[in-house]
C-alpha cells in the first residue's frame, strides 16, 4: 500500500519536475497564432475591421473576440485562408466587406493640394510624401489603398484610382465553361 | 530519298508522353522566303522580351534611321529595340500589341520614309577568335538579340552563365515540333551558312565540348543543309542529329532529354546541368550582329493555315502589322474562322490583326474551323488519364485539374505546375474536352499574382511597423522633453527661496556694495581735503573756461561746490 502510494508520489513528483522544467526550457514568446493571422491578413492597416490595424485584428481573432469575416481589402480569399488554419467554418463576409472592390491607389491631386499634411499623418505605411505647405505625393508603389488619407482631407484633393491592368500584372482568368460538375450540381438543387 | 540524311549513330533517348501530330507543315514550305515590303507604318512594341521594358530614347517627330537604337535596355535581364526601317517616329503611346490578354503595350510608332537608310553600323567582329568573350556579349546585347525561338529570353543572359557553370553542351534547336510552322526549316534551308556561323560565335564564347544540333526526321531538307554546312565549316564536335518527330520534342527540356538523356531539375535552368540551349534563329541573329553589326530588326515568319490564300515565309521587320503579312499571302479565304499567333497547339488568338509582329512571333496561323475546332462545352471529368498519358513533363494533369478548378492553389504547386510547359497535349486528348491548359494559366498567374501581395503586404506590414516605433519613439522624446521642462521649472523657484533666505539678490547686492565703495571712498578724499586730480596743469584756457562756466552757475545756482562742476566737464 504505502509502496504504491510512494511509487505514484514519486512518478507524480518525476513528471511534474519534467512539465516545470519544459515549460521553462522551451518557453515560446508572443503567441504564434496571432503572428500567423497577421501574416494573412493584406496589412493595409485601413482599420475596416474596426481594430486599428491589421495585427490588433489577428490579436482579436486569436483571443476568440472578433470573428474571420471583417477584412474586405482581403475579402473571402483571406477569409477562407483563415478558416483554414483556425480550424473554422467559413462565414459569409460581414457588412461592407462583402462587396470587394477592385485594388486602387491614392492620388493626390497636386493642383489642389494645399500643404496641409494631414493625409501624412493619416498614412498607416508612410507612402505620402510633403512637408507643410508643399505639394503632398503619393508613393504608388507604397500605398496600400486603406483609403485612411481621404478624410482628413479639407479641400478633398485625394481619390482612389482603381490600380492598371497591363500586360505585367494581366492574370490568365479562370475558364469559364469550365465547371460542368458544379453546373450540373447546381441545376439539380434546382430543380 | 532523304533516309541517308536521316540515320545518325547517335544513342536518342525518350521523353515521356508526347503527340504525334499531322504536321501540316508542307503548306508553307513550297516557295522560297519572301521578303515582306516595308510597311508604311511601323508599330515597334518596347516589351518583345522577357524582363523590363526597354527605355526610349527617341523622341515624337524625329527621324531615325535603320538600325538606330530607339530604346534602351533598363537592368540585365532587358534587351534593347532598333528601328527596323528609316523614316520619323509619328507616336510613342500605348498601341495593341500581339499578347494573350488584347491589352495595349508601349510602342514607338514609325512611319517609313521607304528609303531604308541603314545608320553607321558598329564595326564587324570578323576576327573575334582574338577578341574577348565579354566584347562578344556586348555586342549581342546591344544588338537586341533574344530567343528567336517563341520565349524571347534575353540571348545576354543565356550567354553568360557565370564562371563556376562550365557549358559542356550546346543545343542548337531545329527541331520546330509545332505543326504550321516552318520559319525555322526555311531559315536552315536557305541560310544554314548563317546558322553556324553563329554556332561558332557561341562555341567561341561558351567553349562546350560538343554541340548537337536537333531537327526533328520531317525535315529532311533542313537537315541536309545543315549538315553540309557543318562539313564545310570544319568545325570539330559539332553534330546535325535527326530526332523522331514527335510534339514537343522542340520543347528545351525535351529536346535535351531527347539529345543527351538527361533531365533537368525541376524548377532549374539547363545550365545547372552544362547545358545551354538556343534556336537557330537566335544563332543566325547572333552571326548578324557579330560579324555584320547589324541589330536584331527582322525575322522570318510563317503565314499559313487554310484562312490564307498562299501560306508562305517571308522575312519581316519587326513592327510590321500583322494584316500587312496576311496581304502578303493573298489575304483572307472565306474558310478563315481564327487568327492565330504562334502554332496551333501553343499560340493564343489575335483579335486584331492590326497587332504587330514582335521578335518573338514566328507564326501566323489564319485557321479554318476545322484546323481550329471549337473543343465544344467541357463535360465532366471521366478520369480517364490520358492526360497523364501524354504529358511530356511526367506531372499528373488531372490532379492540377481538380485542384486549379476549386482555385486551391497551393495544391497544384504541390503537383509541380510550375513545371508545365503548357504545350497543350492533356487538352489536346481530353475527351470530356476540359481546357485543362487554360487551368493551368489560370493558376500560375493567379499564384504569382498572390506571391506578388503577399510581398507587398510583408513591405506594408514593415513600413507600418517603423512608423509605429517611430511615432511611439517621437512621443516619448515629446514626454521626456516636457519633463524636463517641468523639472526645471520646478528647480527655480527653489533657488529664489534659498536667496530669500540669504537676504537679497546677489546682482542687487553687487551693486549696493560698489556704491558702498564709491560713497567711502568720496568720503575720504573729502576729509584729507584732496580735490579731484584733472583740476591740475590746466592751459589758461581751460582756466578761463572753467571760471566762465563758474561765473555762469554761480549766476544761476548758488549751492554747487566746485568739485561737482569739475566731475559735471569731465563727463
Amino acid at each position: 500500500m504505502i509502496i504504491a502510494i510512494l511509487a505514484i508520489a514519486t512518478l507524480a513528483l518525476a513528471f511534474g519536475l519534467l512539465l516545470g522544467f519544459s515549460s521553462i526550457r522551451f518557453h515560446v514568446e508572443g503567441d504564434p497564432i496571432v503572428d500567423k493571422i497577421d501574416a494573412l491578413l493584406p496589412q493595409t492597416q485601413c482599420g475596416q475591421c474596426g481594430h486599428p490595424g491589421c495585427r490588433p485584428y489577428a490579436e482579436s481573432i486569436a483571443n476568440g473576440e472578433d470573428s474571420i469575416n471583417k477584412c474586405p481589402p482581403g475579402g473571402e480569399a483571406t477569409m477562407i485562408a483563415l478558416a483554414d488554419l483556425l480550424g473554422v467554418d467559413p462565414v459569409p463576409m460581414d457588412g461592407e466587406a462583402a462587396v470587394e472592390k477592385p485594388k486602387a491607389v491614392a492620388v493626390i491631386d497636386e493642383q489642389e493640394c494645399i500643404g496641409c499634411t494631414l493625409c501624412i499623418q493619416a498614412c498607416p505605411v508612410d507612402a505620402i510624401l510633403g512637408a507643410a505647405k508643399q505639394m503632398h505625393t503619393v508613393i504608388g508603389n507604397e500605398c496600400t489603398g486603406c483609403e485612411l488619407c481621404l478624410p482628413p482631407c479639407p479641400v478633398e484633393c485625394i481619390h482612389m484610382e482603381p490600380l492598371k491592368v497591363d500586360t505585367s500584372n494581366w492574370k490568365w482568368p479562370f475558364p469559364n465553361n469550365a465547371s460542368p460538375e458544379l453546373v450540373n450540381a447546381g441545376d439539380a438543387r434546382h430543380a | 530519298m532523304h533516309k541517308a540524311t536521316s540515320v545518325s549513330n547517335r544513342k536518342l533517348f525518350h521523353f515521356h508522353g508526347g503527340l504525334h501530330l499531322p504536321d501540316n507543315k508542307s503548306q508553307s514550305t513550297g516557295d522560297p522566303v519572301r521578303k515582306a515590303p516595308i510597311p508604311a507604318r511601323l508599330i515597334v512594341p518596347l516589351q518583345q522580351h522577357i524582363g523590363e521594358i526597354a527605355e526610349p530614347l527617341v523622341t515624337v517627330g524625329e527621324r531615325v534611321l535603320k538600325g538606330q537604337l530607339i530604346a534602351r535596355a533598363q537592368g540585365y535581364i532587358s534587351a534593347p529595340v532598333h528601328a527596323p526601317t528609316s523614316g520619323t517616329v509619328a507616336d510613342i503611346a500605348e498601341h495593341l500589341i500581339p499578347h494573350p490578354s488584347g491589352l495595349t503595350g508601349l510602342c514607338v510608332v514609325i512611319d517609313s520614309d521607304c528609303r531604308d537608310e541603314w545608320i553607321d553600323l558598329p564595326e564587324p567582329l570578323t576576327s573575334y577568335h582574338n577578341s574577348d568573350p565579354a566584347e562578344l556579349r556586348e555586342r549581342i546585347r546591344q544588338s537586341g538579340i533574344v530567343g528567336l525561338g517563341g520565349a524571347a529570353f534575353p540571348t545576354s543572359v543565356k550567354i553568360n552563365p557565370g564562371p563556376e557553370t562550365w557549358i559542356k553542351t550546346l543545343i542548337i534547336n531545329g527541331a520546330e515540333c509545332e505543326p504550321y510552322i516552318t520559319c525555322d526549316d526555311m531559315l536552315m534551308r536557305e541560310h544554314p551558312q548563317r546558322i553556324i556561323s553563329g554556332i561558332e560565335i557561341l562555341m567561341h564564347l561558351l567553349k562546350p565540348e560538343r554541340v548537337l544540333v536537333g531537327i526533328e526526321d520531317n525535315k529532311p531538307e533542313a537537315i541536309g543543309a545543315m549538315r553540309e554546312a557543318a562539313a564545310s565549316s570544319g568545325l570539330t564536335g559539332l553534330e546535325v542529329v535527326p530526332i523522331p518527330t514527335l510534339y514537343p520534342s522542340g520543347g528545351e527540356k525535351q529536346l535535351i532529354r531527347v539529345l543527351t538523356g538527361k533531365e533537368v531539375p525541376s524548377g532549374a535552368i539547363p545550365a545547372k546541368i552544362g547545358i545551354v540551349c538556343h534556336n537557330v534563329g537566335t544563332a543566325a541573329a547572333i552571326a548578324d550582329a557579330v560579324l555584320e553589326g547589324k541589330p536584331l530588326i527582322s525575322r522570318l515568319v510563317t503565314v499559313t493555315g487554310e484562312g490564307v490564300k498562299t501560306p508562305a515565309n517571308f522575312e519581316v521587320l519587326i513592327g510590321t502589322p500583322a494584316r500587312n503579312l496576311i496581304e502578303l499571302a493573298g489575304d483572307y479565304t472565306s474558310k478563315i474562322s481564327k487568327l492565330i499567333l504562334g502554332g496551333p497547339m501553343m499560340g493564343f488568338t489575335l483579335n486584331d490583326d492590326a497587332a504587330p509582329i514582335t521578335k518573338a512571333a514566328n507564326c501566323l496561323l489564319a485557321a479554318s474551323g476545322h484546323e481550329a475546332p471549337d473543343p465544344g462545352p467541357a463535360t465532366p471529368c471521366i478520369r480517364c488519364g490520358q492526360c497523364a498519358a501524354v504529358c511530356p513533363v511526367n506531372l499528373l494533369p488531372q490532379q492540377m485539374y481538380w485542384y486549379a478548378r476549386a482555385k486551391d492553389l497551393e495544391k497544384t504547386q504541390e503537383y509541380h505546375l510550375f513545371d508545365c510547359i503548357e504545350c497543350g497535349c492533356c487538352s489536346h486528348v481530353c475527351p470530356a474536352h476540359i481546357p485543362l491548359v487554360q487551368y493551368y494559366r489560370y493558376a500560375k498567374t493567379e499564384s504569382w499574382a498572390q506571391e506578388q501581395e503577399k510581398q507587398k503586404a510583408e513591405q506594408a506590414r514593415k513600413r507600418h511597423e517603423v512608423r509605429v516605433a517611430r511615432l511611439e519613439r517621437l512621443e516619448a522624446e515629446r514626454q521626456a522633453k516636457l519633463r524636463m521642462k517641468k523639472e526645471a521649472l520646478a528647480k527655480k523657484p527653489a533657488a529664489k527661496k534659498s536667496n530669500d533666505a540669504d537676504g537679497a539678490d546677489p546682482k542687487k547686492a553687487a551693486i549696493e556694495a560698489a556704491m558702498k565703495r564709491a560713497a567711502e571712498k568720496k568720503a575720504k578724499l573729502t576729509e584729507q581735503g584732496v580735490a579731484p586730480q584733472n583740476t591740475e596743469n590746466l592751459t589758461p584756457a581751460q582756466q578761463a573756461k572753467i571760471d566762465q562756466a563758474e561765473t555762469r552757475r554761480k549766476a544761476s545756482h548758488s549751492a554747487t561746490t566746485v568739485t561737482d562742476t569739475t566731475e559735471s566737464q569731465d563727463g
